[in-house]
């Protein structure tokens, strides 16, 4: 027989396919595995460390190891000490997928808790729910998501909007003009904004997205100028932030007239301007370091002498926090043969817990968070006043501006 | 009517930060040849520099701003003496070095000031604006606009009217007969990239108080420096002025026609066209090469 080239890739396929079919059972099999060992259960920490989103994630990554630290040094969970895998996926969403491979075969994890950007959640997803495994998202996102693999902790548009239209058009006016970077999130939130707006009477004088870290804003803001709109509500992110509250200012502007209302200006982008730019303008998220409760003060203490006294904590960085404690009361709930992540899972639904920002729920059927949406105005010292607080947690609704479609136990239902 | 004159303001003010950005880059690509991939990265350390000097000094920016070229520009001179001098016969080799040098800066910064946004402070006598027929225009830009154009005269008269000048655009016409004549062509070099450097500095202590300062800020400076320096046309200052005010003018234009995100994709659109049927750009440089 003569080897061709042809006859060679042929044998090799036929080696590859029995090198993935012919021995199933020794390399996939999982009942026999334990998740948890008696003195240790293994965790992960996705977050990016390096490039372009590593200032945010940073800040998540600390907290939630700050958490994990807490955890331990409480006596662990049943006794188990809590050990955090660390990867650095480097701000890249294929990077991400490959780490969380990674953590969930290799390392066996038994939760990854990671991502801060919508894009790298998406690249992880497919891992965590092929894997069975678990992931919990801190983030504040754009919804429209309903996965049975990911524990949503941030809030979603129904959360951070519902009391904040209402509230800046009785403040300041029907006016809004929407500026946002261009990607999935500000264009949802806009969608939901319209809709709020056309509930109350108001009106959208203008609505334009810029490129992601654009900070040339001379044009939309010669178009403010024009348009004269009551309120700038505003969905842009990262480093455009900075350069956009720079130039408002310089342009003669005023908060008290024509305020800029975000749904993603937190302290950690204040910090990089400085409180001058900032100071007047609003944002509503479920936390603000300026929040007033013993939790947050402990939170905040806790956080500062680890990575100094002029760190702040944020929104996004309290979900991180905050979600580690839920999952050492999910795995509390467990019998130490019984930690899977899906027993995890079931066992934090319908789960509370005593947040900085209020107290949490966990909702059965979405996996999402039961959380007090806050509204902030921001002060010079850098932090936000917080002026008004929802009565009540607010249900979390992932697929609220599409009122044929829900978020069940069973996943999505409805088109 | 106010509209429009904001907006052309914009044009501007757009144009004199492309020009400030690019400036550096015309000295070293248009007259060393030199691709430098590394260019963002020395405005991010003029950038960082002035956050340094002002968080621990307390100094305001102006009195910043000599310190700073001084600084990135012994940086690029050390760039230059290490790794640049020895890959001027081998142009692809030093994109790569170059930019594998951007990237090193890059990751020490981010090891040395941390990967936190950083924070610059606007003069506070710059920091409101100024009515100018009924228009608000703020003082910094204005500020910039006339700095911009300030460092165009300097280098100008640099290149043109100095004995440096004179031995500069003699090794870039001709290295081996310059050096005949007794040019230490290898020293000119060796300025000039310091002083190229020097400017990218300048142009990122200017720009720090109106955007943000982070680590891979660079990234973006380097693509607009060199589209300006190619469609201006490699070695002509005058082009480089042109093709700043183009490119910002017709950024502000289409963005203020439809918006920003289409408005760059038309610039870039623009470019390539202009670029197919120029390939030596608006005004090319003339003499011998």
């Amino acid at each position: 027989m003569t080897l061709t080239r042809r006859h060679l890739l042929k044998s090799a396929a036929i080696l590859g396919a029995a090198g993935t079919a012919g021995v199933p059972h020794i390399w996939t099999k999982q009942s026999g595995f334990a998740w948890a060992a008696s003195n240790e259960i293994k965790v992960g920490v996705l977050f990016s460390l390096t490039g372009t989103t590593a200032v945010v994630e940073k800040s998540l990554h600390n907290a939630t190891l700050m958490a994990i630290d807490e955890v331990n040094k409480s006596g662990g969970i049943n006794g188990m000490r809590v050990v955090p895998v660390i990867e650095d996926p480097a701000s890249d969403p294929a990077t991400f997928a490959e780490k969380a491979n990674k953590l969930v075969l290799n390392d066996r994890c038994a939760t990854v808790f990671g991502s801060y950007t919508s894009a790298s959640r998406k690249a992880v997803l497919p891992v965590f729910e092929k894997r069975k495994n678990l992931y919990w998202y801190p983030t504040l996102y754009e919804g429209r998501e309903c996965s049975k693999s990911v524990m949503y902790t941030g809030a979603v548009p129904n959360q951070q909007q519902k009391d904040f239209i209402p509230w800046l058009v009785k403040t300041f006016g029907k006016k809004f003009y929407l500026v946002g970077s261009n990607y999935i999130y500000p264009k949802e939130e806009n969608n939901v904004c319209k809709i709020l707006l056309k509930e109350l009477g108001g009106e959208v004088v203008g609505e334009e997205y810029v490129p992601l870290g654009h900070s040339e804003f001379g044009s939309v803001l010669n178009k403010f100028r024009e348009t004269k709109p009551d309120v700038i509500f505003s969905t842009v992110v990262g480093d455009s932030v900075i350069a956009l509250h720079k130039q408002y200012k310089a342009a003669g502007f005023n908060p008290d007239t024509m305020p800029m209302a975000s749904l993603t200006t937190s302290e950690i982008e204040i910090a990089a301007m400085g409180g001058e730019y900032a100071a007047g303008h609003f944002t509503s998220a479920p936390y603000f370091m300026g929040h007033e409760s013993a939790e947050n003060a402990a939170f905040i203490e806790n956080y500062q002498r680890r990575f100094g006294k002029d760190s702040v904590t944020h929104f996004v960085s309290e979900a991180a926090y905050f979600q580690v404690h839920l999952f050492r009361q999910a795995v509390e709930k467990l019998g130490i043969g019984d930690i899977t992540p899906t027993n995890i899972r079931d066992a934090a639904s319908g789960l509370e817990i005593q947040a900085p920002q209020g107290r949490v729920k966990v909702d059965a059927d979405t996996l999402h968070c039961y959380l007090w949406p806050k509204i902030g105005q921001a002060q010079s010292n850098g932090q936000f006043k917080v002026i008004q607080q929802s009565a009540d947690w607010v249900k979390p609704e992932p697929y609220w501006a599409y009122p044929g479609q829900s978020c069940t136990k069973d996943g999505l239902k409805g088109t | 009517m106010d509209i429009l004159l904001g907006q052309l303001f914009t044009g501007l003010s757009i144009g004199s930060v492309l020009l400030l950005v690019a400036l550096g880059l015309a000295i070293i690509y248009g007259t060393m040849g030199v691709i430098n991939l590394a260019h963002g990265e020395f405005v991010m350390l003029g950038a960082y520099a002035t956050w340094f000097l002002q968080s621990t000094l307390g100094l305001t920016l102006l009195p910043c701003l000599l310190v700073v070229f001084l600084m990135v520009a012994a940086a690029g001179w050390a760039v230059e003496r290490t790794i640049v001098r020895f890959l001027y016969r081998r142009p692809l080799d030093t994109i790569l070095a170059t930019w594998g040098i951007g990237i090193m800066l890059q990751q020490a910064v981010r090891l040395a000031a941390g990967a936190d946004l950083r924070y610059v402070q606007t003069p506070d006598q710059l920091a409101g604006s100024i009515d100018l027929a009924g228009v608000a225009i703020p003082s910094y830009r204005l500020f910039i606009l006339a700095f911009s154009a300030a460092l165009l005269g300097l280098t100008w008269f640099v290149v043109q009217r100095t004995e440096f000048g004179m031995k500069l655009r003699a090794v870039t016409q001709n290295r081996e007969m310059a050096s005949c004549y007794g040019i230490d062509s290898a020293r000119i070099f060796t300025l000039t990239f310091a002083f190229g450097s020097g400017l990218a500095g300048l142009a990122g202590a200017l720009i720090a108080p109106i955007k943000s300062v982070a680590p891979d800020m660079g990234t973006n400076f380097v693509v607009d420096a060199f589209m300006v320096v190619v469609v201006g046309g490699v070695g002509s200052l005058f082009g480089t002025v042109a093709s700043a005010g183009l490119i910002g003018g017709g950024t502000a234009g289409f963005a203020f026609l439809l918006n920003d995100t289409l408005a760059k994709a038309l610039v870039f659109l623009g470019v390539v066209v202009l670029v197919r049927f120029r390939p030596q750009g608006l005004f090319a440089a003339t003499g011998r090469r």
